[in-house]
């Protein structure tokens, strides 16, 4: 009875000592200095839970394109240092992770919507550039209204427009779209409901019906829905906006109910190969939306392979080189280099929020500068302003055979003024909501 | 045979003060002299990053432990009470202009409104069978919150607010936000200190150790099992405004998930059921735990250079370690973290008294 | 007419599916049954399980793949009762509660340090294409699946009524003190009782597995099977089966029928809604027992 009393009091004893080891930890979280010739650039990355499939791409491609950077001297001579904060795609440990590295930030990237809409109020204060590639707040192509926000390319408004364009070239003009019945399936959130207003506006336009299937997340079971999209709606066309794991659900669910998979679209989210692998054959032939070029044949990503991979330095399975992921991993590197190196030319060293956001602002990404970069086809020509953040871009639509994506169409513009009345309504709506009192 | 045992006046009024042991008061002090002093000379990243969330969590743990710990109704649904809080905040704040300490009031109140109706099932189910009733009302809360147009969680489903000024003084500096959280956290603490110890406490307290019992002693069901529902509603509508008042700045559905409530359940159940103290040892572990993991993770990394091990690796053996943390806690101390501190109080206070103290170590009990 | 076939293809639909939350609840069924215990990593073992299958097809094919989890999935049973459950035994339920969250945690990170974060298919080979009777679609997939769900009930059922172990089970669900005073070894019972859970979770992981692929979100279809203890009461292998067809088709004519009329995603909501319900009219479910207050 004593002897056990004393292991109670020792293990007792032991919790307490690792509470305080824990919080010592904490403490000695040393701030980290950049060297003369270095960028000190922090990253928040997804590589825990249900989004680190592809999440984990995405970082890896940035890392990946950086360590290409740095291989062929740097921007100019200065190298970028990275480190990674895990997050794990929930929004207080980003919130933490950004405090964690506070003032150290130049860029944020989460490549998470809810994170970003968190974060937006400490990059406002502290003047860091908060992107979020194809997502995040649509308004906040009004960099004006929004000056620390950027959705880069492809607001969900342009997104959703571009996709109904798609499916009006598909139908053989818009005036074929009349009578149409679309079905739109989607996660029940901020980023499954941002293209109501854009749906909405082009239906009144163009004459189709369309009607929403939010679905609660995890969405893993649709097949109620599914059954009523094919035999009670009996939709011509249907859009899916799931997330994740929730991509493949559709494929099984179709196939049970007839629907056929020529006439499904998916939103870009739903277009890495991680999206689709599950559903195994019965995903050949589905159509998504993309914001990239596909596959591996671009030169920078051949340089990768090529030196990074070459020295064996790469941070991913190389195997993962040249999917979706990846790719937008290294489109998302060359906007970030990019902005750094605009950033130093205009200000010189060292950095901060603010000179890389002007660096930001006064990217051209012009087809002779695609091309030096060795990424012509791999993104579209961007170019922004001080008051145009990016975010009204073209689409690319991808089919799966099998085993890889091949793109099946052009550049798929939206339709630009549907978009750019919907970001001026609500950025006038976010001013109101904040500026008062 | 002691004194005050002879004397159970004497021991009764000793037992109603709201600290009753001196090392409790000493205590007490010293954590509000820390509390008060520590944070100017505290980073930013402590602030903003550890001790704020960790100080609204804690205020809404100490909630859920009310409802749990103390009245021993078991309750998943504390996420979705912040969520009411926040938002009824959000809008009384943002939309109508009402001034914050009001504001905190009213979305404390809706929440206990809230909080009155989840409750309602706890007067004829208890254990699993309540926890699936609670369950489904933090599904239905957020799906709600999610539809109904006036409240404007619309497509976003994220409300900004605008900047914070209380009585004038614009609140957007972390030590401000701070001690804004410090100052309600505190408010609260002691009124649930006087709550757990007056009748109404030892009501609950009847009622999770024998309810059928208690019932024919004359304690009202309806009124105290309802009660504790509401108070733990309010403390968790509280925390939730305190959320985009002090921490986030803008009210989101998805931050308040199912996840949310189980952490704080982990809280309370790690920290201690039925104790106040608890509740803010729980909040200290489940909230600091995962980051000190973390970052002992990244300098293991930084150190071996990303070729031992990956990244990725490393992210996911923090989750496991997280995980067998808790167990190895739950078998060291299946009462709570606070426990503890009675165990290690109790003996300190045994050398400072000429007399033993009567409210030494609580038994051990089962909490539920 | 056409509302009428509808209606029955979304009923058939919803016991369909509702064979497969049945999977799911079943676990917490056995080891409820067993040790008074609601564990919570239930959903992180099927991932566990679904994981180890299709991590390990590739390397040595599938029934050896198989034979290897369902020996991975005893461990971590043995693993569960001896390091986690026998130092808690006379605890607060809800601290043992909270244990197998830890657990749950444990299990998660584990298997995606061992097979990646990358999400796998999983082809068991049964055809997906409907059949049509009557202008209706039925899945074969998901019949073979239901039957599979039947199958295993079945087997369970037998195992209860006619083993020794099952009895044991069975005796130390009704009293604990009694059963041990009975000679029955509480311990091996409790071991036999995961590893069972283990391996429901291995069917059920597969058989989700192959309709939405494997990966991490696949842990939490384990919320799913909640609603379904409710409505059949926590300790029924019986009831486990009947709530899942219940919430099941009250998903799928939710969804259906009043889902279109609100704006729809009542799906997920449904079930809880149908809970609730049985919460107020009947407690315990349609084959619960009274007496359990315990979490």
């Amino acid at each position: 009875m004593k002897k056990k009393l004393f292991t109670r009091n020792a293990l007792g004893a032991l919790a307490v000592g690792l509470v305080a080891a824990g919080s010592s930890l904490v403490a000695t979280l040393s701030p980290t200095w950049a060297g003369e010739s270095e960028i000190f650039h922090p990253m928040m990355v997804t590589r825990t839970g249900p989004f680190a499939s592809a999440a984990s791409g995405v970082s890896s491609g940035q890392q990946d394109y950086f360590a290409l950077v740095n291989m062929n001297g740097g921007i100019d001579g200065t190298k970028i240092r990275w480190e990674e904060c895990d997050f794990g795609y929930k929004t207080p440990r980003a919130l933490e992770c950004y405090e964690r590295y506070r003032g150290d930030w130049k860029i944020v990237y989460p490549n998470s919507t809810p994170a970003i809409f968190a974060l937006a109020e400490r990059l406002n204060t502290d003047e860091v550039l908060g992107i979020n590639i194809a997502g995040g707040r649509s308004e906040s192509s009004d960099g004006e209204t929004f000056p620390f926000l950027s959705p880069v390319m492809l607001n969900f408004w342009s997104q959703a427009a571009s996709t109904i364009r798609y499916i009006a070239e598909l139908e053989g003009g818009e005036a074929n779209l009349a009578g149409k019945k679309i079905a739109f399936i989607h996660i029940d959130n901020a980023y499954g409901r941002q293209p109501f207003p854009i749906f909405d506006a082009l239906a009144e336009m163009y004459g189709f019906e369309w009607k929403s299937w939010p679905l609660g997340w995890p969405a893993l079971e649709q097949s109620a829905a599914w059954v009523e999209i094919a035999r009670r709606y009996h939709a011509d066309w249907a859009i899916q906006w799931n997330y994740g794991q929730s991509c493949n659900v559709p494929m099984t669910e179709m196939k049970k109910v007839g629907f056929p998979l020529e006439k499904f679209i998916g939103t870009l989210w739903c277009g890495s190969e991680e999206d689709i692998l599950p559903a195994g054959d019965l995903a050949k032939g589905y159509i998504s939306a993309n914001y990239h070029g596909v596959g591996k044949e671009f030169p920078v990503i051949q340089e990768i392979i090529e030196q990074v991979y070459g020295a064996e330095k790469g941070n991913i399975e190389e195997d993962r080189v040249g999917t979706v992921a990846y790719n937008r991993g290294v489109l998302t590197g060359i906007i970030i280099v990019e902005a750094f190196r605009n950033a130093i030319e205009e200000y010189g060293l060292p950095l901060d929020g603010r000179k890389v956001r002007d660096g930001f602002r006064m990217i051209k990404l012009d087809d002779a500068r695609l091309a030096e970069l060795g990424a012509t086809g791999l993104l579209p020509p961007l170019a922004f302003s001080p008051t145009y953040h990016g975010g009204i871009d073209p689409q690319l639509f991808q089919q799966w055979d099998g085993e890889k994506w091949e793109t099946i169409s052009d550049w798929i513009p939206p339709y630009e003024d549907v978009v750019k009345s919907q970001i001026e309504k609500a950025s006038a709506e976010y001013r109101a909501q904040t500026q008062q009192q | 045979m002691m004194v005050e045992e002879c004397f159970p006046a004497t021991r009764l009024k000793k037992d109603m003060a709201l600290l009753p042991r001196r090392i409790d008061k000493l205590m007490m002090i010293a954590v509000l002299v820390v509390a008060l002093a520590l944070p100017p000379f505290l980073g930013d990243y402590w602030l903003k990053g550890v001790m704020i969330p960790m100080l609204i969590l804690s205020i809404s743990a100490l909630g859920l432990n009310i409802v749990t710990g103390f009245a021993g109704l078991i309750s998943l649904g504390q996420g979705a009470f912040m969520a009411v809080g926040a938002f009824t905040g959000v809008i009384a704040y943002g939309r109508y202009g009402i001034p914050i300490p009001l504001t905190l009031l009213i979305a404390g109140a809706m929440a206990a409104a809230v909080g009155a109706v989840v409750g309602a099932p706890s007067l004829r189910i208890k254990g699993l069978y309540l926890l699936v009733a609670t369950l489904a009302a933090q599904f239905i809360i957020l799906w709600v919150i999610q539809r109904v147009p006036w409240i404007g969680a619309g497509s976003m489903v994220t409300i900004n607010t605008p900047p914070v000024f209380i009585a004038g003084l614009h609140i957007d500096e972390a030590l401000e936000q701070y001690y804004f959280a410090l100052c309600v956290a505190a408010l609260l603490t002691v009124f649930a200190l006087n709550l757990t110890r007056s009748r109404v406490g030892r009501a609950w307290m009847a009622i999770r150790e024998q309810d059928v019992a208690a019932s024919v002693m004359g304690v009202s069901m309806l009124r105290y099992k309802l009660m504790a529902f509401m108070i733990s509603a309010f403390y968790g509508g509280i925390a939730g405004a305190m959320v985009v008042f002090a921490w986030v700045g803008a009210a989101s559905v998805q931050e308040y998930d199912l996840d949310l409530s189980i952490q704080l359940l982990g809280m309370i159940i790690i920290g201690g059921l039925g104790s106040v103290l608890g509740s803010y040892l729980g909040a200290i572990f489940v909230a600091l735990f995962p980051i000190a993991i973390s970052i002992a993770m990244h300098n293991i990394y930084a150190i071996s250079g990303g070729d031992i091990v990956s990244a990725a690796t490393l992210a996911n053996a923090e989750h496991l370690l997280f995980g067998a943390l808790i167990v190895f806690f739950l078998i060291v101390e299946p009462l709570g973290l606070s426990h503890l501190w009675h165990r290690f109080s109790g003996s300190v206070e045994a050398k400072l008294s000429r007399f033993p103290t009567t409210n030494q170590t609580p038994t051990r009990r089962r909490p539920m | 007419m056409n509302e009428l076939i509808y209606a029955i293809e979304l009923t058939i639909t919803g016991l369909l599916i509702g064979s497969m939350y049945s999977l799911v609840a079943l676990g917490f069924v056995l080891i409820f049954k067993a040790s008074s215990v609601f564990n919570f990593a239930q959903g992180a073992m099927t991932l566990f399980a679904a994981l180890s299958v299709v991590g390990l097809f590739p390397i040595v094919g599938f029934w050896p793949a198989l034979a290897l989890t369902i020996v991975a999935m005893c461990g971590v049973a043995v693993f569960a009762e001896r390091v986690i459950f026998r130092p808690l035994i006379g605890g607060a339920p809800l601290v043992i509660f909270m244990a197998t969250l830890g657990l749950a945690f444990m299990l998660e990170g584990s298997a995606q340090i061992i097979w990646g974060t990358q999400p796998y298919g999983l082809d068991l080979g049964i055809p997906i294409e409907p059949i049509i009777i009557g202008g209706v679609y039925i899945s074969r997939f998901d019949l073979v699946a239901a039957g599979v769900a039947g199958l295993l009930v079945l087997l369970l059922v037998l195992f209860f009524q006619k083993t020794k172990i099952g009895l044991g089970l069975r005796a130390v669900a009704d009293d604990h003190v009694a059963a041990q005073s009975m000679g029955i070894q509480l311990r091996r019972v409790w071991a036999v009782a995961w590893a069972l859970a283990g391996l429901v979770a291995l069917a059920a992981g597969m058989l989700w597995g192959a309709r939405i692929g494997v990966h991490f979100a696949m842990s939490l279809i384990a919320l799913k099977a909640l609603p379904v203890l409710i409505i059949g009461g926590i300790e029924s292998v019986p009831g486990a089966i009947v709530g899942g067809l219940i919430v099941g088709v009250a998903e799928a004519l939710g969804e259906g029928f009043v889902g279109s009329m609100i704006g729809g995603g009542v799906q997920d909501i449904m079930a809880y809604l149908v809970a609730l319900l049985f919460l107020l009219f009947r407690p315990y479910g349609l084959f619960g027992e009274k007496k359990i207050e315990r979490v």
